[in-house]
């Protein structure tokens, strides 16, 4: 029984009334936010925003201040999309939350972080040999995290296959664990950090004063959507894929190798998210072991957001996270008085999960899952 | 299903396949080696060898550090000879087939190491591998290092140890079964006494200059006789007696049972009184320690195994346990409380305040997540988890709640006759061991009622369970408050024996470790859950509390993670299985085994006389 | 049987993403009646039953139980107004004992909670007895198969017809008044099928339950049903007795088919 059919049904009890004002307060106080937001971008002193900000003017943000939030947001959420595109393949197809799947992004933005010191001393890592070394480093890191989804497939979830579903979600919780601390031990603890990148990455460019870098993770981002976009709908591989995503046990009765089939899986939702390791580095130049752990969980947020095995939602989750996660501190709780808002930041992705749990658990585009896992 | 192939009966089975000496599979052989190979490697990257090298186990002999990397070609070397033995499957004889294969496995492995030490000794990686190191090089080549001709006598040490352990290990399929025991019982035992030193000198100091060496470690003499005397006991049928009260007690179910149950529990409970008393702060620390865990686990095992609700975020409900105890007991608890007046109290009334609160956060949280798929509800849970650490953590609320500073002075809980506090781990011990009991006989109690049954009911088939009249939403509600009341026991225990509460207690690591100590002891079983708390807060130790293997600090969360990926495959009932649990783990299997048995109904058209009616029907 | 309608089913439509389940079923039940529901594969009948169960929300129409309609409500507040139901594959709590899966069906009639479990009280033991006697009764209607040391067996180990008759115990356990059964006897053979005919009827000589029945055995629907409701693609098809029924040309075009013109 899908969550669909059920809340037509539901209404009646007191759980349902209590998650039914829980709606109503929250949609409240998201729309009270941004008209306070609105409101005090236009007068900043009018007596609620003085009411919030005890007794002073509020601030205006500035247009370039917004904008940039903007760019962030989004190149952040692109990211997200990215590795939000693993999680939902992986639970359209098998249909349970690849909890590790954020430590395969961190994977990513590791060997990101060692092909680029190598590189970087070999001084290839500006000037003409930069753009070399990026696809290098790029392809290293896409192939290091395909291999490690790739190997936790077979070792830790092939053989759960047909397990009730919480098992592999226990299972990937232990490897999502055991990834992180083998990166520890061999690494060390520290944050690792990328060399100084060169200079056109971290001007801003164009009119919108985007950084070179974010110009990289919309275009990186971009090329990897489209490409696979063209492996779903246009290859035999991806053909296969939606085939075993939809019913399994048909599929193999159609001629399907459905075990190869998942792997592949696997290995392109391991792809995407190396991609998006190696941006992250490119970003935020430093990469720690715990660096996988909340934006694995945002991303699972993000794919919810999307609709759950849908691919195209999955990226446009990822964008609305991203963009949410950015504005959301400053325009929404700020005008609402609530004080070191750039704190609460990680804490907007949970609240959105639980939003969009409550009121559209389908998602925005919704989800698309194995017949096995439909109700 | 496999059949323990020295035991055949030969009516039933297939005759034994003999094979020659080198009839091996060769890709298994090999791949295994591969992966010993890795694995030594990896121990060595990781630091082990060096980190631990320090903790002698046999002076001067065996240090930790070498432990570290011995025991793998033994345990991978008889891994190899594990065969699965179908139900009327031929097996293959056991013999000298089996010993080359661990041979080889162990000489792969052995290469590995070697080739790695070689690299080691060419070749600068320190810049990603912060462990390729000269220490590194110094303990792998049996510290000289300085000649390559200790090299080359470190590989081929190490290439001869690996291959004869790989066979060794192989070896345990071939030998007869008591032999096998008695080895296996020899070396645990020895390995025991050795990497448990400093609980064992604890308890029995009149040990400690008899048997271990000044620096640390067992006297090699010691070691020897201790081995030759597990071997012995154990060959003389110890093992069997063991086994022999174990199987009597539990083909007990007649009256005198409860009487077995309770003396039991009496004997237990009175070597929990009394230990504390003898053995020294650590030890005490120690029980503390797995005590507040435990009471945590007991909780999360009514959720997580009696309802089946994966709350991944229950560290939550420890921190409101915490932080409302800490509030309501602390003078240095946030300004804003002094602003509404909030009274400071003693402990216990403070514990009668935060359960209530630990209730409704329960409900709050508990209300949305209810309805949702059973993974969306882990994520979330997760999520609420997080939600409640930030806020704790955050500038916004620093005037209730001291952000990143925490709420420090929390006063010992003051009970008249005696104060429990942080500085006297025995006492907080047996705030915990009354915790502990009532918990547990919550946790038996309702699992035992109408409510278990329903939970149960859920867990097998919601919907269904929903069609039989079961409120679904309001008793997995009831389970998540019982939790939730659970754990603000263990929160409100812990602020009284820390002293302070702290943001950065309640990271999601807890509840990932107290879901290790269910699933590992065994879920929905609360034996199983004193056993994995035991086991694993006792030996591996907390999230920041180190445990009887204090030097195992840094690598007690890769164990722990190791340790949930290998339940999950080979034995997700836990270590003390809920008889019904491996049922529904292994169904198949379960299945299989009462047909074989005859267990099996089956149609029965020739019984007498089915009337149908209420009063035929006394049987 | 006092002949009020006890069960009132109005319009009642449902559709699937642009297929109709139910359109505008009308249907009613009498109380102390035994019901017969046929129709070909696809007909509707199992969504039928989920309506009513609750399972389901219909898109429209309405449905009345003794007076009150049920419309939306969650299946737990359907059974604890009195309509319980059976599974058209068998769906028992497998790793529960015998005695367990029918004590669990006892939930929504017994109350008591956390205080009384945790404390034992004479109300908790009293409860709990008439729970597990109530059981041995409700099992013992099907003789001696499913008592005594069976009590204590995981259901999984049941034989196919006793895990069908187990299921019928365990809706019986709810104390309907109203008892939905989903192809109570498919998969038996002819001797167990006979038996398990009796047994329906005297579910409502004895026991006094109302019955709605969905069946493919014609013999099954004949000895035992009062009356007989034929659907076809979510629609009424005919309604009647038994011999009216599978005599109406509508009926038997919807199992068999037109037949084929006569070739001169």
């Amino acid at each position: 029984m899908t969550t669909a059919m059920r809340a037509k049904g539901a209404g009646r009890t007191n759980v349902d009334r209590f998650l039914t004002l829980i709606r109503v307060v929250l949609i409240g106080l998201i729309v009270i936010g941004l008209v306070a937001f609105i409101a005090q971008q236009i007068a900043p002193d009018n007596p609620f925003a003085k009411w919030t900000h005890e007794g002073e003017a509020a601030n205006r943000l500035t247009f370039s201040q917004f904008r940039g939030l903007v760019v962030t947001g989004v190149s952040q959420g692109a990211m997200y999309g990215l590795i939000a595109l693993g999680y939902s393949m992986v639970y359209g197809v098998l249909g349970f939350i690849n909890f590790a799947h954020g430590e395969v992004f961190m994977v990513g933005a590791f060997t990101g972080f060692i092909m680029s010191n190598k590189l970087d001393e070999a001084g290839w890592w500006e000037g003409g040999a930069f753009i070399p070394a990026v696809l290098l480093t790029v392809i290293m890191c896409t192939l290091v995290a395909t291999a490690t989804a790739v190997i936790m497939e077979r070792v830790a979830y092939r053989p759960l296959r047909g397990s009730p579903r919480l098992i592999p979600l226990i299972t990937s919780i232990g490897v999502s664990f055991f990834i992180q601390n083998v990166v520890i031990l061999l690494f060390g603890p520290g944050a690792k950090s990328y060399p100084q990148p060169p200079q056109w990455l971290k001007d801003k460019h164009t009119f919108l004063e985007i950084e070179g870098s974010k110009i990289v993770v919309f275009v990186v981002a971009a090329i990897s959507m489209a490409g696979l976009w063209y492996l779903v709908e246009r290859t035999k591989t991806g053909k296969a894929m939606r085939a075993v995503a939809e019913d399994k046990e048909i599929a193999s009765l159609m001629g399907i190798n459905v075990n190869r089939t998942i792997v592949t899986t696997f290995a392109v939702g391991g792809a995407m998210a190396g991609i998006a390791g190696i941006l992250w580095g490119l970003v935020f130049k430093s990469v720690i072991a715990t660096t996988g752990f909340l934006p694995g969980i945002k991303a699972f947020t993000a794919a919810v957001v999307g609709g759950v095995g849908n691919l195209g939602g999955a990226m446009a989750g990822g964008l609305s996270l991203g963009s949410a996660e950015a504005l959301a501190p400053l325009t929404l709780l700020e005008p609402l008085g609530v004080s070191g808002v750039s704190q609460l930041r990680d804490a907007v992705a949970f609240v959105l999960l639980i939003l969009v749990l409550l009121i559209k658990p389908t998602g925005l585009f919704g989800e698309r899952l194995s017949s096995d896992d439909r109700a | 299903m496999s059949i323990d192939t020295n035991t055949t009966d030969t009516d039933t089975t297939p005759e034994l396949i003999s094979k020659g000496a080198f009839d091996l599979d060769w890709r298994k052989v090999i791949n295994t080696g591969l992966i010993l190979a890795l694995g030594l490697c990896f121990i060595s990257l990781a630091g082990m060898p060096i980190g631990l090298n320090g903790r002698k186990l046999i002076e001067p002999v065996l240090s930790l550090g070498y432990l570290s990397l011995l025991w793998l070609p033994l345990v991978i070397g008889w891994s190899v000879g594990n065969e699965k033995v179908l139900e009327g499957m031929a097996a293959t004889k056991r013999g000298a087939r089996d010993i080359v294969a661990g041979g080889v496995v162990g000489l792969i492995g052995g290469l590995g190491l070697a080739l790695l030490i070689i690299l080691v000794n060419n070749f600068d990686l320190r810049d990603p591998l912060v462990n390729w190191s000269p220490q590194l090089l110094s303990v792998l080549e049996f510290d000289a290092g300085e000649t390559t001709g200790r090299t080359g006598f470190g590989i081929v040490l190490w290439l001869i140890m690996s291959t004869v352990l790989g066979a060794f290990g192989a070896s345990l399929h071939v030998m007869p079964k008591n032999l096998r025991k008695a080895i296996i019982a020899a070396i645990l035992t020895v390995v025991g006494f050795a990497v448990f030193e400093t609980f064992v000198v604890d308890v029995f100091d009149f040990l400690d200059d008899l048997i271990y060496a000044k620096k640390g470690g067992l006297k090699v003499v010691a070691a020897i006789i201790i081995a030759v005397i597990a071997f012995a006991a154990s060959f003389a049928g110890g093992g069997r007696q063991i086994g022999a009260y174990k199987q009597a007690y539990q083909a007990n179910t007649g009256p005198s049972k409860r009487t077995q149950t309770t003396t039991l529990i009496l004997v237990s409970l009175a070597l929990l009184i009394i230990i504390p008393m003898v053995t020294g702060k650590i030890t005490q620390e120690l029980f503390a320690n797995i005590g507040i865990f435990l009471l945590l686990a007991l909780g999360l095992n009514i959720v997580v195994g009696l309802a089946g609700i994966l709350d991944l975020g229950y560290v939550a409900f420890f921190a409101v346990g915490g932080y409302t105890t800490a509030v309501l007991t602390s003078p240095n608890r946030g300004p804003d409380w002094d602003g509404i007046g909030a009274p400071l109290m003693p402990w216990w009334a403070a514990l009668l305040v935060t359960v209530v609160v630990a209730a409704l956060v329960g409900l709050f949280i508990g209300a949305p997540v209810i309805r949702m798929r059973g993974d969306y509800l882990a994520i979330v849970t997760l999520g609420f988890g997080e939600i409640i650490r930030i806020l704790f953590l955050s500038d916004w609320l620093n005037g209730w709640f001291n952000g990143a500073q925490g709420i420090t002075n929390v006063p010992a809980a003051d009970f008249g006759f005696a104060q429990v506090k942080g500085t006297d781990p025995r006492s907080v011990f047996y705030l915990v061991l009354v915790f502990a009991a009532i918990s547990i006989y919550v946790s038996w109690r309702l699992e035992r009622s109408r409510l278990g049954r329903a939970w149960m009911a859920i867990r097998e088939d919601e919907s269904v369970a929903e069609a039989m009249g079961i409120n679904t939403v309001n008793m997995k509600l009831m389970a998540f408050v019982v939790g939730a009341v659970l754990a603000s026991f263990s929160g409100a225990i812990f602020a009284a024996k820390v002293g302070s509460i702290f943001p950065t207690s309640f990271l999601i690591l807890v509840s990932i470790i107290i879901l290790v100590v269910v699933i590992v002891g065994g879920m929905g079983n609360i034996m199983g859950v004193i056993v994995g708390a035991v086991v694993l807060i006792g030996v591996l130790g907390g999230p920041k509390q180190p445990g009887l293997l204090a030097e195992f600090s840094e690598y007690k969360l890769l164990i722990y993670g190791a340790l949930l990926i290998w339940m999950m495959l080979q034995r997700p009932e836990g270590l003390v299985p809920n008889a019904r649990r491996s049922r529904e783990l292994h169904q198949d299997e379960f299945l299989q085994d009462a047909w074989l048995k005859g267990e099996v109904d089956t149609d029965d058209d020739d019984l007498p006389d089915v009337t149908g009616s209420i009063e035929g029907a006394q049987a | 049987m006092s002949g009020e309608r006890i069960l009132d089913i109005q319009n009642l439509s449902v559709t699937f993403g642009g297929l109709h389940a139910l359109k505008d079923l009308n249907f009613h039940v009498d109380e102390g009646e035994i019901v017969g529901v046929i129709g070909p594969n696809g007909a509707g009948k199992t969504t039928f039953f989920n309506m009513i169960s609750g399972m389901v929300t219909p898109s429209s129409g309405d449905i009345i139980f003794e007076g009150e309609s049920i419309l939306g409500m969650d299946p737990n507040q359907v059974t604890q107004r009195g309509i319980s139901r059976t599974f058209q594959n068998v769906r028992l709590f497998a790793n529960m004992t015998i005695a367990e899966n029918v004590m669990v069906a006892q939930h929504c009639r017994t109350k008591q909670g956390v205080f009384g479990s945790l404390f034992n009280t004479a109300g908790f033991r009293k409860e709990e007895k008439e729970i597990r006697e109530h059981a041995e009764k409700v099992l013992g209607f099907f003789g001696t198969r499913l008592v005594g040391y069976r009590l204590e067996q995981p259901a999984s180990v049941l034989s196919y017809a006793n895990r069908r008759r187990l299921e019928i115990a365990r809706a019986m356990a709810t104390k309907p008044r109203l008892l939905l059964l989903d192809e109570p006897v498919a998969g038996m053979n002819p001797k167990e099928s006979a038996e398990l005919t009796d047994l329906i009827g005297k579910l409502r000589s004895e026991w006094g339950f109302t019955i709605v029945m969905i069946e493919h055995d014609m013999n099954v629907v004949r000895d035992v049903s009062d009356r007989v409701v034929c659907l076809d693609h979510g629609e009424t098809l005919a309604q009647g007795s038994f011999e009216e029924v599978s005599s109406d040309p509508d009926v038997i075009e919807a199992y068999l088919g037109r037949p084929l013109e006569k070739k001169v």
